[in-house]
């Protein structure tokens, strides 16, 4: 084994429960902030519980500014929870019920050594910095769900730990307060010296919180980079979903890529052996008889479903090549589109971007 | 008619409505009893007795003891239990709750063998510290110790399991160790499931008799607690027992309506 990286964390999690294995390489630089992006049950959590000390890794190791916190293999090395320096922000934040908020913050810095009315201080500032300085006094079932969220990281980061791991931090909140919370989150972990892990399902909180995103599912990395690789070429399908892609699998050849069903695609790449072809459901035009002209991919599908997405409709698309299409209400009503019916798909060869698999 | 049906559906069986009345009568009935046959205009003089006094004092201050040695370990032992990760456990929750079923004249027996000058421990503590437990005050809290220190475990242990771990949990990445977890997270969040078990515990001991007369003996003064008083008064004094009971009845309601809230409605 290499040795782990001076600065920031270097963990490989290997993680075995019966039918479930996660094994995940993960580096995160100071001061950098990743994503671990995925589906529920991918293992973003439990990733996120080892790092904490909080389960108990198979094998692999977790070090952090090159001290190991856990190493079951090699003359093997556990740190418990309580000596690593991890500050954890929970997914429901996990407010101590009985204690204040300025209590809950304090909570940390008292562990540390710290004298009551030093620590008190402490967590008045730092409940300060999250915009509760007047919150300090209320108890946990007195706060609202995103000043909860506030205190939590409060508490998280008034422990001054050397690594942040946050589990779905704004997952709990109503649409209108997880956009500012969002921010006001971003502008703290922009100002954090130390790594960040951050787990969530939701691709927005990734993409505005995170430096990169590492894509996890079943207990793997299957794809990393920052936001706009991920998102402009994705490897999978819950990606692609998640991102409003249709994404295929096939073999280039040149400009065009065979798919497993037989159906080939016209692309803008040239591109040759494994690859994927993306495109976007605005990208795919629908008419009632085959339209002519132009270099266009163009294949007869059977109309799976219609629904509203947005301001318009998203039809669902069965056929040689299966897709999600975005039209207009006027031209669904013009095409009368209902399920069962056949129509002609078509997307521009321009609109349909290849890349090595 | 949905009105009528829904008032026919909710009419008690007479099948059950009859044995109910007839219980909660026989229940309610003796009670009512003690009350009527109260000599209220004596009562102030009775109840300051000596001897009544003294049975008073004794079993408030030795039923308080026993809760004290209940906390002390029962709360570690409901711990163990809760949370322990160890062969054997269910066997040993078994073995806790055993005077919980036992008749205490057992136990008091029991505990005499152990602690008596020639049992187990007590011809020991005999011949190394000349003590001698049995037929003391000392007899008197141990005897309501082991009668009613499961009721704190099964209590404690309950509030134990329904307490979120993940909050001890988040008390870790905090920096607190095992024991800074459970007296500042773990305690407090369980702290009025160990209350309603310190009361019923107390309750139970100030209740003892069985184990108590047998492990205790009765003497006035030193091992003679309010039930054995209440037994030794009704074989010569029916007012005094009465008295006696009444004061017993009195706490008893006390414990129950300041369990009310969260026995009756939890449960």
């Amino acid at each position: 084994m290499s040795a782990p990286i001076a600065h920031g964390l270097d963990a490989h999690l290997v993680v075995d429960r019966g039918a479930f294995r996660l094994d995940l390489r993960l580096q995160v630089a100071p001061g950098e902030t990743v994503a671990l992006l995925g589906p529920n049950g991918a293992g973003k959590t439990t990733a996120l519980r080892a790092l904490a000390g909080l389960e108990d890794l198979t094998d692999g190791h977790i070090a952090l500014d090159g001290a190991v916190l856990d190493r079951p293999r090699g003359g093997g090395r556990w740190v418990p929870p309580e000596h690593r320096r991890i500050g954890v922000v929970f997914q429901d934040y996990l407010l101590f019920p009985h204690l204040s908020a300025v209590d809950n913050v304090a909570f940390g810095p008292r562990r540390r050594g710290l004298g009551r009315a030093e620590a008190r201080a402490l967590a008045a500032d730092w409940l300060g910095r999250v915009g509760l300085g007047d919150f300090g006094k209320r108890r946990p079932g007195q706060l609202s769900g995103g000043q909860a969220q506030r205190v939590a990281l409060a508490r998280a980061l008034a422990a001054e730990p050397a690594l942040l791991l946050l589990d779905e931090p704004l997952a709990a909140l109503d649409a209108r307060t997880r956009l500012d919370t969002r921010v006001e989150l971003h502008r703290h972990l922009a100002g954090l010296a130390g790594p960040a892990v951050l787990v969530t399902h939701d691709p927005v909180d990734a993409l505005m919180l995170a430096d990169r995103l590492v894509v996890v599912e079943e207990g793997r990395a299957v794809q990393e980079g920052d936001g706009e690789s991920v998102t402009a070429r994705p490897r999978t399908d819950y990606i692609a979903r998640l991102v409003g892609l249709n994404l295929y699998r096939g073999t280039a050849s040149g400009r065009t890529v065979r798919l497993a069903s037989g159906a080939v695609l016209a692309t803008s790449e040239a591109l040759e052996g494994d690859s994927f072809a993306a495109f976007p459901p605005s990208a795919v035009a629908l008419f009632r008889s085959e339209p002519d002209g132009s270099p266009r991919n163009t294949w007869r599908a059977v109309v799976a479903g219609v629904h509203r997405h947005g301001d318009h409709l998203r039809v669902r698309l069965d056929g040689p090549i299966r897709a999600a299409a975005d039209v207009t209400p006027a031209a669904a009503a013009q095409l009368g589109l209902e399920p069962g019916q056949e129509v002609w798909a078509a997307v521009k060869a321009a609109e349909i971007r290849a890349y090595p698999a | 008619m949905p009105a009528k049906r829904t008032r026919q559906r909710r009419r008690v069986p007479a099948a059950l409505l009859a044995p109910a009345v007839v219980g909660l009568a026989f229940l309610i009935l003796p009670l009512a009893g003690l009350l009527a046959r109260a000599p209220w205009t004596e009562l102030p003089a009775r109840l300051a007795e000596p001897a009544m006094l003294d049975a008073l004092r004794l079993s408030l201050v030795t039923a308080t003891l026993a809760t004290a040695l209940s906390l002390l370990f029962g709360v570690p032992i409901a711990w163990l239990l809760a949370r322990g990760d160890f062969p054997g456990r269910s066997l040993l929750r078994a073995l806790v709750t055993v005077p919980l079923v036992l008749p205490p004249v057992v136990g008091g027996v029991a505990l005499l063998l152990v602690f008596g000058r020639s049992g187990l421990i007590g011809s020991w503590l005999h011949e190394r510290f000349d003590v001698t437990i049995p037929f003391s005050t000392t007899a008197v809290v141990l005897a309501m110790t082991f009668v009613s220190m499961p009721f704190l475990i099964v209590a404690v242990e309950g509030a134990l399991r329904g307490a979120d771990v993940r909050f001890e949990e988040a008390a870790a990445t905090l920096g607190a160790g095992r024991w800074t977890v459970f007296t500042r997270v773990t305690l407090p969040m369980i702290a009025p499931g160990v209350l309603a078990g310190a009361v019923l515990c107390w309750a139970r001991a100030l209740g003892e008799f069985g184990a108590t007369i047998t492990f205790a003996g009765n003497f006035p003064g030193r091992t003679q607690t309010m039930p054995l008083a209440v037994y030794l008064a009704l074989q010569s004094d029916l007012e005094a027992a009465i008295v006696l009971s009444l004061i017993l009845l009195a706490v008893s309601v006390a414990v129950l309506a300041s369990l009310r809230e969260r026995w009756t409605t939890v449960a």
